[in-house]
């Protein structure tokens, strides 16, 4: 049963709302596999005809407990199909379900349910029920809970929760008496219908409520399935958060519309070990998850056998040569092509396997930069693994690699009838089907973030290059210029130093400055192994950064940067000129670093101002004392003589010619 | 806790004057109490008060030189432990005894060894009804999987698991069996914090999904105080009090146990 869904528009203004999709699905792909389920050590499965009637059931159930038009409904809970089924019904009923992260504390719920006014809760488990018991009487809205799984609420007095069973039981037998109830409710429906609240968590201040209507979701998705050629047969593994806009659309919008199927794991702690069962022809995974993967393949391989170790680091340095251009499609020698073919069968099919990529046809990557060796290392295996730039005030997709133009530093072209511009300050705005209608309840935010005409502001730097693909800088708020007017962009260079293995941490400056300059941090285990190969003797960790062979180590990594930064004709005024290697790690101990592990920028700009000052006077070196805490709380003190050192600067013209 | 009215009728388990020596040394003595229907009991006491041997008492692996046992109606002086296993009775050690080279599902699929009808022949051979059985087997034990919420170790050798994950294994082996009494000896013994507290939860949710009766021995007071319906306490093999974990409590008797007290 293989059917291309992009027969026109005709069906698409038809089916305008995920209960009308789902209704058409059940006769279109019947007896096709619409969502699994591993449960009890067995794929247990729903075919569309088999999810409609759940979902019809569970709608009259619903009704039947006093489900009005425009009641939100949270859903808690890891990635479960009932749980999916409950947001269609939902909808079905003119309703607006609030999924929410599963592993928030009462507290932030509690914002969450009284904010978005919600009446009514599906949750998975005990867990989740009890969390609401507890938040229950600060939320005097909150009418009716229904569980999922009853183990262990059997004993619960409170006439408000109802096991999910009972309530489709239920409905069932009202449909029996009602039979067009259900379908009079999906017929009421339209695509201007707000169709889901997203709370996004927010790095400041409270969650804001993304509120996205039907015509949102599924016209974003809509196109999206049409520009990557998704099919019904094709296969995602649902496991990110439900709460999350990407597991809204890759879960459960592009499935409606494509009628693929929808895997969800046996639980949080197996999913490794389904993706490898299920084997996604469709998948999606932050930067941070296909690192932990080949990290944990390059630790078992140090165990193989030598022989298998050879075969291995030689087949991957024939991937590495070739793989990324065959899978472009760009012209590669026979002799190259037959060595790829050998290198399939011996290792890299083997190794997709292990990893569940055999069957990947599209696989995506966002949020974060994501390592060009990391990128082109599963580009090169032939899974064909892209980026896409996203949000969720934009249903997700708002720029996304077309397939054969994949660069590691950009994410790609436009999205179907989506239009960006670049503001006079670098920030990236854009415009287009999947703009949310506004933030839940507060006009303030909504006006600061969404122009009049439509236009969204990402509040991320940006530009295009020279094939019109977008590469995302930096957060806008952080961009700032040279005095020679060259854009900067600190994240931007300090994650390119980052991919280096030998640098730790950097920090980079330049903001009215007349140059960029940088403070690296060595990574101890990186490049102590490399001074211990080269018999550099070192005793600490401000020895060994103190060592000339390691300084011009560093040195020849930020003059590959600063040649990267030449190919691009917005970025090649602000390379790095001059640096210094810190006689200490960055530490959250220290105010450093917060406990994420994230830079503070300020705190370090004033901590070593007189550092600064140095890099950008002519000195070539520097005393410092610099106060440190021990982990036992302790404070002691770090003097070191800091070697400065000048980084030739990269002619753009001579790399071009 | 409900207050369970005391009539014979929901008496699984009654203890009658049981008296246990090796040689001189006396492990019991003239013990008397029994286990309700549905009920957590603990047996709590000092190290070597003879909570263990009570346990083994109950399940046959010792006979009582004195005393009664009556179990689901009715009187033996002694049991052999299979006759107890094929009656209902599981149990958990104290040190844990499980197959270490074995999977977690092999392991507990062992616990279903008393319900296996089929004969050994055809089960080697895995045919016929052997096979048909094994499906039936195999979709219990991965419920008892499920409910302990152990699927991320299903193919793992238990050796490989740490502490608190091999006790979940080995109470999820005694599930299998789908016992009428589930004895556990000393099941957060060495656990931290959170497994204790998830361990909690389970035999909680064993004794509210499967009405199974429980007895149990343990050191940790807030556990037994917190999950008990009622509490026998056990010193120097005597019983010394025995009634809600809230009159233990308050017994003097059981307080000079634990804080010992010279015994005259």
């Amino acid at each position: 049963m293989v059917e291309t869904t992009t027969n026109g528009g005709a069906r698409a203004s038809a089916l305008d709302t995920f209960p009308k999709l789902l209704l058409d699905n059940a006769v279109r792909y019947r007896d096709a596999h619409a969502t699994r389920e591993k449960e009890f050590g067995i794929w247990q499965s729903w075919t569309w005809q088999e999810l409609s009637e759940d979902v019809q059931n569970l709608a009259a159930g619903l009704a039947g407990l006093g489900f009005q038009r425009g009641d939100k409904i949270a859903i808690i809970g890891d990635n479960r199909p009932r749980l999916y089924a409950a947001m269609c019904a939902a909808q079905a009923l003119g309703g607006i379900p609030v999924p929410t992260y599963q592993d928030s504390a009462s507290s932030e719920l509690e914002f969450v349910m009284e904010h978005a006014e919600v009446r009514f809760a599906i949750v998975e488990d005990q867990e989740q029920v009890d969390k609401l018991l507890e938040i229950k009487d600060a939320c005097p809205r909150l009418e009716v809970i229904v569980y999922v799984d009853p183990r262990g609420i059997r004993k619960y007095q409170q006439t408000f929760l109802h096991s999910y069973a009972d309530v489709q039981a239920d409905g069932r037998e009202r449909r029996d008496k009602d039979p067009a109830f259900v379908d009079a409710e999906i017929a009421k429906g339209k695509g201007s219908d707000t169709a889901i609240i997203l709370y996004t968590s927010g790095t400041t201040g409270t969650p804001k409520g993304v509120v996205l209507s039907q015509d949102n979701i599924l016209i974003t998705a809509r196109n999206a399935v049409e520009r990557d050629g998704l099919r019904q047969d094709d296969e995602v593994l649902a496991y990110l958060p439900m709460a999350w806009v990407g597991d809204n659309i890759f879960s459960f919008g592009q499935a409606y519309v494509s009628g693929f199927c929808v895997n969800c794991p046996e639980s949080s702690t197996t999913v490794m070990s389904d993706l490898r069962e299920v084997g996604p022809t469709y998948f999606f995974a932050p930067p941070a998850i296909y690192e932990n993967l080949l990290t944990n393949v390059m630790i078992r391989m140090e165990d193989a056998s030598r022989l298998k170790r050879s075969l291995f680091q030689t087949f991957l340095a024939v991937a590495k040569r070739v793989g990324c251009q065959m899978l472009d499609g760009a012209p590669v020698s026979m002799k190259d092509r037959l060595l790829y073919a050998l290198g399939e069968i011996l290792i890299y099919g083997p190794l997709k396997n292990t990893l569940g990529f055999s069957r990947i046809r599209i696989a995506y990557t966002a949020g974060e930069a994501i390592g060009p060796d990391i990128f082109d290392f599963y580009r090169s295996l032939g899974i064909n693994i892209k980026q896409l730039y996203g949000q969720t005030e934009a249903a997700v997709f708002v720029t996304m690699q077309p397939d054969g133009e994949i660069k590691p530093d950009t994410v790609g072209t436009p999205a179907p009838q989506v239009e960006i511009k670049i503001a006079e300050n670098g920030e990236v705005l854009y415009r287009g089907p999947g703009v949310f209608q506004s933030y839940y309840k507060n006009p303030e935010a909504t006006a600061e973030t969404k122009t009049e005409d439509g236009w969204v502001h990402t509040g991320d730097a940006g530009f295009f290059d020279s094939d019109g693909h977008l590469k995302i800088i930096d957060r806008a708020k952080d961009v700032g210029k040279l005095k020679n007017g060259a854009i900067f962009a600190p994240k931007y260079i300090e994650n390119k130093l980052k991919f280096f293995p030998q640098i730790k941490e950097a920090v980079v400056f330049g903001n009215e400055r007349d140059h960029v300059a940088a403070f690296i941090n060595i990574d101890l285990e990186a490049v102590g192994n490399w001074a211990e190969k080269r018999n550099i003797p070192y005793a600490s960790y401000q020895e060994l950064s103190e060592r000339p062979e390691v300084i011009s180590l560093i040195q020849e990594n930020l003059q590959k940067v600063n040649i990267d930064l030449t190919t691009d004709p917005h970025l090649s005024g602000s390379q790095i000129r001059r640096f210094l290697v810190l006689p200490k790690e960055l530490d959250a101990d220290d105010g450093e670093l917060t406990r994420t592990r994230k830079v503070r920028r300020r705190f370090v700009a004033e901590r070593y101002e007189s550092l600064i000052d140095a890099l950008y006077s002519d000195k070539e070196r520097f005393s410092m004392e610099v106060q440190v805490v021990f982990e036992d709380g302790r404070t002691g003190t770090i003097s070191a003589d800091v070697q400065l050192r000048d980084v030739p600067e990269v002619s753009p013209v001579a790399k071009a010619s | 806790m409900t207050a369970n009215n005391t009539s014979n009728a929901d008496v699984l388990l009654d203890v009658n004057n049981v008296s246990l020596s090796f040689g001189g040394v006396k492990a019991l003595e003239n013990v008397s109490f029994n286990v309700r229907q549905k009920e957590i009991r603990a047996i709590i006491g000092p190290n070597g008060a003879g909570k263990s041997s009570m346990l083994n008492v109950i399940n046959g692996f010792y006979h009582p030189q004195d005393g009664a046992i009556t179990y689901k109606g009715k009187t033996r002086k002694q049991m052999r432990t299979h006759d107890a296993a094929a009656q209902g009775i599981a149990r958990t050690f104290q040190n844990i005894a499980l197959f270490k080279g074995m999977t977690t599902l092999d392991n507990i699929m062992t616990g279903r060894n008393l319900k296996m009808r089929v004969n050994l022949l055809l089960q080697a051979l895995h045919i016929g009804p052997a096979r048909r059985e094994e499906m039936e087997h195999r979709a219990y034990v991965e419920k008892v999987i499920d409910f302990l919420e152990i699927q991320s170790i299903r193919k793992t050798p238990v050796g490989r698991l740490p502490y608190g994950l091999q006790k979940r294994v080995e109470l999820g082996r005694a599930l299998a069996a789908e016992p009428d009494l589930l004895l556990l000896d000393e099941p957060m013994a060495g656990m931290n914090a959170e497994e204790k507290e998830d361990m909690c939860r389970f035999i909680l949710d064993v004794n509210g999904e499967f009405g199974t009766t429980i007895v149990l021995i343990e050191h940790d007071m807030s556990v037994v105080m917190d999950i008990s319906d009622r509490v026998v306490v056990l010193d120097y093999g005597c019983k010394i009090a025995d009634g809600s974990p809230d009159e233990v409590r308050a017994n003097k008797e059981v307080i000079d146990a634990y804080l010992g007290v010279a015994h005259d």
